[in-house]
């Protein structure tokens, strides 16, 4: 079954991959701040205060959030991550995105060769619904489609 | 976006390619808010958020090389954040050549701010609005500043108008000499979604209020009653210095970049109401009630970094104090703190490393003004510094080292484990013992 969720487009793409999911802010210099670098090859999210996603990886991923919280090193953070090759495909705010995070996409799409796509105003249901590794399809005009296992078995 | 015929220009490319790229990002950026127009910065000078090369941002440096080269430079001078890490600071031999692997562009960056105008030397601090470095915006101006601490105290304590900008951003504000019109730049969005009631017994720690307010009220703007009743109704520097460690919290737990506080702070002065009621306050707002079991359930939600390690028991090796930075006066007030402590507990020297920060030019402000303070504090064994612990803590070796703080701000960011400020003082002058396990 795919659903499909209708947003403001604030940095537009086609992106397609699998979903990393909070329920709480995030924390883009507490996560991300050694990414990308020796320390941290691999992206893999830091911030001990976010046990959702705490130890997973995120580069390529579509990050599902309700807000970035913390630094205002964030929106640079993001830049730096995806020029560096580890940031997450697309943003997807279940409502408005924050100052940070809209500077980091606008940083990205103006001055980075790999944008960060970031779509918001999804609303609500968008972060209740979706769940960790949920195959994830962003169209240029603001629509997200998601595929979900089907929840009952067939009807005889 | 309606642009002026100055910024029209820029767009039309009349300044260079780097100015005009400027100039999209930040109409990007102001219309994903809604702004419709350019406004002016009117605040003397500029404040940026990167103050250690880490070689992360190596992106960022890359970036700023770009823009100089493309001639677009600050129009102001501006002060930035503190250093990541400084040679008097006590560590090992390994510790220091990882800090210079870690920020291995110090150098570039600090040329690069050189070329960009920066105030100074010493223009290095998270608290540039102290006195003693001078970077004192205006009630009502207009500003292009980022760090979250210092966001928060220019909008609350001082009236100035500025969003949570992010690096980067804020230095091109800096160079455009304009910002996006829109959120805390404008009227309604400087009005007050929560109405925070502080009932607690005794006046609580600003660190753990402003954690508490953080985790409420998010990105939201809280009105803040019942604080007046122990800081009075003047910003007296010591005042200052609450609402400075108060502020810092609330932007890191959450992302509050402005609050107001009843009788105090000087918008919720100026918009008083005869009965009572403040027009700041949006009809709407929500009440949320923070008493003492509220602040000791924030408290004990913060997680124990130490945990897991085999020597999450030990004793701490190095404490900090001062993030955000110092204030002279907080210098002051901890060195006194400590001193009355060690004779309490019977000690000559603190127990443990123990680094207090601030400002350069506060510290030069300090030996100067309070040379017996300063004699004693090196006396007791006290390292004061510059440096920023949050960055410092970026090197993965400081993770082995069991670290505390009273600061909401570095044990967010770091594996350093918090305690109150009454409880640092102990443990930093009296030493380890079972009940602080």
């Amino acid at each position: 079954m795919i659903v499909k969720y209708k947003g403001r487009v604030v940095v537009p793409g086609d992106v397609t991959g699998s979903a990393l999911v909070t329920h709480e802010g995030f924390n883009t210099l507490a996560n991300l701040k050694t990414a990308g670098s020796f320390l941290n090859p691999k992206g893999v999210l830091q911030d001990m205060n976010n046990p959702e996603l705490y130890g997973k990886k995120i580069p390529g991923k579509i990050l599902c959030l309700p807000e970035t919280i913390g630094s205002t090193t964030g929106g640079m953070v993001l830049y730096c991550a995806s020029v560096m090759g580890v940031a997450p495909a697309c943003m997807l705010f279940s409502g408005k995105a924050d100052t940070l995070a809209v500077a980091g996409a606008v940083l990205t799409a103006n001055w980075s060769k790999h944008p960060i796509v970031l779509v918001d105003d999804l609303g609500e249901g968008f972060l209740q619904d979706i769940k960790e590794g949920q195959r994830i399809h962003v169209k240029e005009d603001g629509t997200v489609l998601v595929e979900y296992e089907d929840l009952f078995e067939a009807a005889p | 976006m309606i642009l002026n015929e100055e910024l029209l220009a820029v767009e039309r490319g009349e300044q260079g390619e780097a100015m005009r790229k400027v100039l999209k990002t930040l109409i990007m950026y102001g219309e994903a808010f809604g702004a419709e127009r350019m406004v002016k910065i009117t605040g003397k000078m500029g404040h940026a958020v990167i103050g250690t090369g880490s070689m992360t941002w190596k992106p960022v440096f890359d970036l700023m090389e770009e823009l100089i080269n493309g001639g677009a430079l600050p129009r102001q001078s501006f002060t930035t954040d503190p250093r990541g890490v400084e040679p008097h600071v006590p560590m090992s031999l390994l510790d220091w050549g990882m800090f210079k692997v870690i920020f291995s562009g110090q150098e570039r960056m600090e040329k690069e701010w050189e070329r960009m105008g920066i105030k100074d030397k010493n223009a290095y601090t998270c608290t540039a609005y102290m006195e003693e470095v001078g970077n004192i915006p205006q009630y009502g101006d207009i500003l292009g500043w980022a760090e979250s601490s210092a966001v928060s105290y220019v909008n609350s304590v001082i009236g100035a108008r500025c969003n949570r900008n992010s690096g980067i951003l804020e230095i091109m504000s800096n160079i455009l000499g304009y910002v996006p019109e829109f959120g805390l730049l404008t009227d309604e969005g400087r009005k007050a979604d929560w109405i925070i009631e502080v009932k607690c017994q005794n006046m609580p720690e600003p660190q753990l209020l402003g954690s508490a307010i953080g985790f409420k009220c998010v990105e939201d703007v809280p009105y803040i009653r019942g604080l007046d009743k122990w800081l009075g109704n003047e910003l007296t520097q010591k005042v200052k210095d609450y609402l400075k460690d108060m502020g810092a919290a609330a932007a890191s737990n959450g992302s509050v970049g402005l609050y107001h506080v009843e009788n105090l702070t000087p918008e919720a002065v100026n918009h008083a109401l005869e009965d009572g009621g403040n027009s700041l306050i949006k009809e709407d707002a929500k009440v949320f009630v923070i008493d003492d079991e509220e602040i000791a359930r924030v408290k004990a939600s913060y997680p124990n970094p130490w945990k897991g390690r085999d020597d999450w028991d030990e004793a701490p090796e190095l404490a900090f104090a001062g993030c955000p930075h110092f204030s002279c006066r907080q210098l002051c007030e901890w060195t006194d703190r400590l001193v009355e402590g060690l004779k309490r507990h019977g000690n000559e020297e603190v127990t443990m490393n123990t680094i207090f920060c601030a400002a350069p030019d506060v510290i030069a402000s300090f030996n100067k003004r309070y040379p017996q303070r300063a004699r004693r504090l090196k006396k007791i064994g006290v390292t004061v510094s510059g440096l920023c612990p949050l960055s410092y803590t970026s090197n993965p070796l400081t993770d082995n080292i069991r670290i505390i703080t009273a600061s909401n701000k570095l044990r967010y960011y770091s594996k350093a484990r918090f305690y109150s400020e009454e409880e640092l003082v102990e443990i930093i002058t009296g030493g380890w013992n079972e009940k602080w396990r």
